[in-house]
């Protein structure tokens, strides 16, 4: 179902107020909002991008027509889109065990995330396991491949100052435990090697 | 005729002329040369000074908008209360006012009263008197005031000369533009409207009292062109960056949930274009950019003092009914002027 909205005349918020209206009235389509200021335009659109929802602007008379369409998300689509893996690196070590076996795995790990078709969105490094995002670590290299691919790279601050070694941290930022829980809470999937 | 609040967003601040537009014109206008004018307009500071002996200066500005409220009492302290925010701003003491009235005809004229008490209750409380006015008939309703005020010529708190290391305080939260919005169709709580109002209507004398005691190098009062512009302009005047915490910045906690709901205005969008990439958000959402953009009436004073002094002023300051917040620090000038993160 589509509908037309006349918001010409009308100011902010008005014209964002009947756009959002009309869209919840229909269950999906194109709402059409007619608006003569350039400034309310912005903010519908701005709407739309914020909604997720495609819109085409034209302009005829000084007078922009506002194509809103709302679509109805398949479920597949809805969860590609939000995907957030977290990975967390608390130890530099892989497993219990041999200390020597847990080191050799988690480089092991850590590359083999480079290989994989889907970067992580997030790794986070805490406790021993920010040994290995500063000057020395093996994984540098394979952190860099990963963040250069999007994957956000977070080194407890607190972690590193235990160690001493927080002027070396080589790859990421520095985090808090704010943006450790944040990162977490946000994530779709959580791993811990 | 009934006292009306603002046909949406034209009401407060909100009615401020866009910076771009403004620093164009007045770039063309012919100017005569006074040494003794110390602040003019070149360098977009709240109030122009104007030094009349060695150890006294005058401060003016001027400041009117229409009703953002329907009540005309609390429009009138509103309003007074952020014109006499610019002398605040410049770190001066008002001494006299004068009212500034567009006023309909046909309108019931005890609104003008309630108004002009409101007013005058906010120019006493600030320790100045009244002096005159000037009203005419208009078909709307806008109100304010020009106000004079004085300071030492050295104590003038200009708008720029932030350094490096600094700490940025801002004094009231953000999101008073967001909130009347809401309320002027009709969706804000009654929670979310007297924050607003007791916001509004608050004088910055009382952290001026304050700030002024510590050597703080930069201080502007928010208002139209919303926290980010404000603090463009001092960043930029002062050639540094600020680099703003997402996590600190102070908010009435229902303008979060409006911005999420859209109701924003026009001068919000005008001060994101004014800006634009010269500032950066890492990952701030939708809606906390809205409240950083959003045009503030009567907001508070964004200050720039020397880290080691924050915690003894935050320490005054959080005695206040309202409170403050550090907001960010200031780096040597980056790529970008203001950088959100």
């Amino acid at each position: 179902m589509n509908k037309i909205v006349d918001a010409t005349g009308k100011l902010c918020p008005m014209p964002i107020i009947m756009t959002k209206k009309a869209l919840k009235e229909i269950e999906k389509g194109i709402v059409e909002t007619l608006i003569d200021s350039e400034i309310s335009k912005e903010n519908l659109e701005k709407m739309a991008r914020e909604m997720g929802l495609s819109f085409e602007t034209t302009e005829e008379n000084g007078i922009y027509h506002v194509k809103v369409n709302k679509v109805v998300k398949s479920q597949e689509e809805t969860e590609n889109k939000d995907e957030k893996t977290v990975i967390v690196i608390a130890s530099d070590k892989m497993g219990e065990g041999s200390e020597e076996l847990g080191k050799i795995l988690m480089k092991g790990f850590i590359y083999t995330l480079t290989e994989m078709e889907k970067v992580p969105s997030t790794i986070l490094f805490y406790n021993s396991g920010a040994k290995i995002t500063v000057e020395g670590s093996e994984s540098v290299e394979d952190l860099k491949t990963l963040k250069e691919r999007g994957t956000e790279i977070l080194t407890c601050g607190t972690c590193l100052n235990y160690y001493g070694i927080e002027d070396k941290l080589a790859i990421g930022e520095i985090s808090n435990m704010y943006t450790i829980i944040e990162r977490q809470t946000d994530a779709t999937k959580v791993i811990r090697p | 005729m009934k006292f009306p609040s603002n046909e949406c967003s034209v009401g407060g601040c909100a009615c401020k002329m866009g910076p771009a537009v403004l620093s164009d014109l007045l770039s063309t206008l012919p100017t005569l040369e006074d040494k003794n004018l110390i602040v003019g307009y070149e360098k977009s500071d709240d109030a122009s000074v104007y030094k009349l002996t060695d150890d006294l200066a005058m401060i003016q500005t001027l400041d009117f908008f229409a009703p953002m409220i329907n009540d005309p009492y609390i429009f009138g302290q509103v309003a007074a209360a952020n014109a006499l925010s610019d002398v605040y701003a410049m770190g001066g003491e008002p001494k006299t006012a004068m009212n500034i009235v567009c006023f309909p005809e046909k309108m019931d004229i005890s609104y003008l009263g309630e108004i002009l008490r409101g007013g005058a209750e906010k120019v006493a409380e600030a320790g100045a008197v009244l002096s005159g006015g000037h009203t005419i008939h208009d078909e709307k309703i806008k109100y304010g005031l020009s106000v004079t005020g004085i300071i030492h010529p050295d104590k003038i708190l200009k708008n720029y000369g932030a350094e490096e290391g600094d700490t940025l305080i801002l004094t009231k939260p953000l999101g008073a533009g967001i909130i009347a919005t809401a309320y002027s169709v009709g969706e804000a709580s009654d929670e979310a409207v007297e924050k607003l109002l007791e916001n509004m209507t608050t004088l910055n004398k009382y952290s001026m009292d304050i700030i002024r005691e510590y050597p703080v190098n930069a201080c502007t009062d928010v208002t139209g062109f919303g926290f980010l512009g404000h603090a463009f302009e001092m960043a930029g005047g002062s050639e540094k960056s600020f680099i703003l915490e997402k996590e600190l910045i102070p908010y009435m906690e229902e303008a979060k949930a409006y911005a999420k709901e859209f109701y924003i205005t026009s001068g919000g969008q005008k001060n994101r274009n004014h800006l634009g990439n010269r500032v950066v958000f890492n990952d701030v959402p939708f809606w906390l950019q809205e409240i950083l953009f959003d045009p503030q009436t009567s907001g508070g004073l964004l200050f720039s003092v020397k880290s080691e002094y924050s915690e003894e002023i935050m320490d005054r300051l959080s005695k206040l009914k309202i409170k403050s917040s550090i907001v960010g620090r200031v780096t040597a000038k980056q790529k970008h002027t203001i950088i959100v993160e």
